[in-house]
């Protein structure tokens, strides 16, 4: 079962086409990059598919719901993280987590806030306020409100942005370790190309609102006849690709 | 509790863990009605001594007046207030993405208002009892009704507001303060609608408040309750809040069509 079914996805502003006819799924388990320069049509799709903003044309469909008639049912089962969207600093990481925690209908919730606060190691910050944390500090908490409802699916927004090498591969080993035990699905928009070698079994590469190709980071580094993705992502955002 | 309750009641958490840390926003909540209060209360002390009026005409009609419209003004500010925490806070993107459906956004908003405004008068009303022994509780049960008919109007005004706020983003955030205070001119909060120019007084009876205000009069003066101008008064509000409801979905599903809920911050 797919976790993501996204078929002819267009999104057209007034005088701009943002997305251009863009097809993908997601299998259940599994991670898929989605990665491109600025204004290559990323941060539209993750809304798109967020339900954040309606489509010009196509189809989403996310967990079995159809985003267009049926997407709370799938929003319920999801969860999203991004550095650019913030959660009140004026509450404390507690409080924080117990606002999503009511509005995820999460069973057994100071079980569950205890639970995270120990695998992001936040025990020692529950009582700060979310505000005055180090941006490290708040990704872990953003990542714990992503994880507060055991999704199904993860929408992941440059989860490791602005992160030391420890924290970010912290990070990345807990995704690998939720996957693996959860079966869940991740879609992770990223510009550190190491860690979607690392974490991706398959990759969109986008550039002005389209698709321009995909596979996996094996077979895209083998195309392109290079030696790592930077590479692939630098030949296709330039244009210089053989 | 039914997940839906749960979802509101989580918004209604997050409003009052923000105002148990936060003494200058609780300051703020009582601050404007005890200072209107105490501004008026001491004009209409004023005039209870110059004038050769019955004193509850000159008196207590402008204390009730100003007590009752800060419940209209407190509670629009709530709501629209409690929205735009959201769009300081950057956390619009995270609701709007969770299970909160835009109905149970309302309701808690709508929620956070009804206790800003309960807690915001209460010392106004304490204060208007023991400085110019003024006890609005005189007015009966009468009272319940203009309280829900003002509560009403300032959450259907609010909602206009947060409709405006997704089409013009943050840039629209002075709305919050300034548009009830706009209205009150045209309220009849300290004067009979007749007083207006005859222009006006459409406008004015097309609000809820004109008809509460009247209802207010006749019980302080005459002891009565003015039920046809409290029919009208709730008449009103159920058509002005089906016209915000309709204002505020339009606006919400332009805004997911326009992208604007992405930077409705900015």
């Amino acid at each position: 079962m797919n976790a993501i079914t996204v078929r002819n996805l267009t999104k057209r502003y007034a005088h701009t086409l943002a997305v251009e006819d863009i097809s993908f799924t997601l299998p259940r388990g599994r991670v898929l990059g989605l990665l491109g320069g600025n204004g290559a049509g990323k941060t539209t799709t993750i809304a798109m598919l967020l339900g954040l903003l309606v489509p010009t044309t196509g189809s989403i469909t996310m967990l079995g719901h159809n985003m267009a008639r049926d997407r709370f049912a799938a929003l319920a089962r999801m969860n999203f993280s991004s550095p650019y969207i913030a959660l009140p600093g004026r509450l404390s990481v507690v409080e924080n987590l117990t606002v999503y925690g009511h509005l995820y209908n999460v069973p057994g919730l100071k079980h569950r806030i205890a639970e995270l606060a120990r695998q992001f190691d936040l025990t020692g910050l529950l009582k700060r306020q979310a505000g005055d944390l180090s941006a490290g500090q708040k990704t872990r908490v953003a990542l714990a409100k992503a994880f507060i409802n055991k999704p199904d699916l993860l929408l992941l927004d440059e989860p490791t942005a602005s992160l030391d090498p420890h924290t970010g591969d912290f990070v990345r080993t807990t995704l690998e370790q939720y996957r693996a035990q959860s079966n869940a699905a991740i879609l992770l928009a990223s510009h550190n190309m190491a860690e979607v070698e690392r974490l991706c079994d398959e990759v969109l590469m986008m550039k002005s609102g389209r698709i321009v190709d995909r596979g996996t980071p094996g077979e895209l580094i083998a195309r392109y006849g290079r030696d790592d993705l930077e590479q692939v992502f630098l030949d296709i955002a330039r244009g210089t690709a053989a | 509790m039914s997940q839906a309750l749960r979802r509101i009641w989580g918004m209604l958490y997050r409003h009052l863990a923000m105002y148990r840390r936060s003494w200058p926003r609780v300051l703020e909540i009582v601050y404007w009605p005890t200072l209107e209060l105490l501004v008026w209360g001491f004009t209409a002390n004023y005039f209870m001594h110059a004038s050769a009026g019955p004193p509850a005409l000159t008196g207590g009609a402008l204390i009730a007046g100003v007590l009752l419209w800060e419940v209209m003004l407190r509670a629009q500010i709530g709501v629209a207030l409690s929205f735009l925490e959201e769009i300081w806070s950057r956390n619009l993107g995270h609701l709007f993405v969770s299970p909160l459906r835009p109905a149970e956004l309302l309701a808690a908003l709508f929620g956070i208002s009804l206790l800003r405004t309960v807690v915001g008068l209460l010392p106004a009303t304490i204060i208007a009892y023991l400085l110019y022994h003024f006890n609005i509780l005189h007015l009966g049960p009468v009272l319940l009704l203009f309280f829900a008919n003002l509560l009403v109007m300032g959450f259907w005004v609010a909602l206009g507001i947060v409709s405006l706020l997704f089409r013009y983003g943050a840039g629209a955030e002075a709305l919050a303060w300034t548009v009830a205070f706009g209205i009150t001119p045209f309220a009849c909060v300290f004067y009979p609608v007749t007083v207006l120019p005859g222009w006006l007084q459409p406008l004015a009876r097309a609000l809820p408040a004109e008809h509460v205000f009247q209802g207010m009069r006749a019980a302080l003066l005459h002891h009565v309750a003015d039920w046809p101008q409290l029919s009208w008064a709730v008449g009103l509000n159920i058509l002005w809040m089906l016209l915000a409801l309709i204002a505020f979905g339009r606006e919400f599903r332009l805004a997911r069509i326009r992208g604007a809920l992405i930077a409705i911050g900015e």
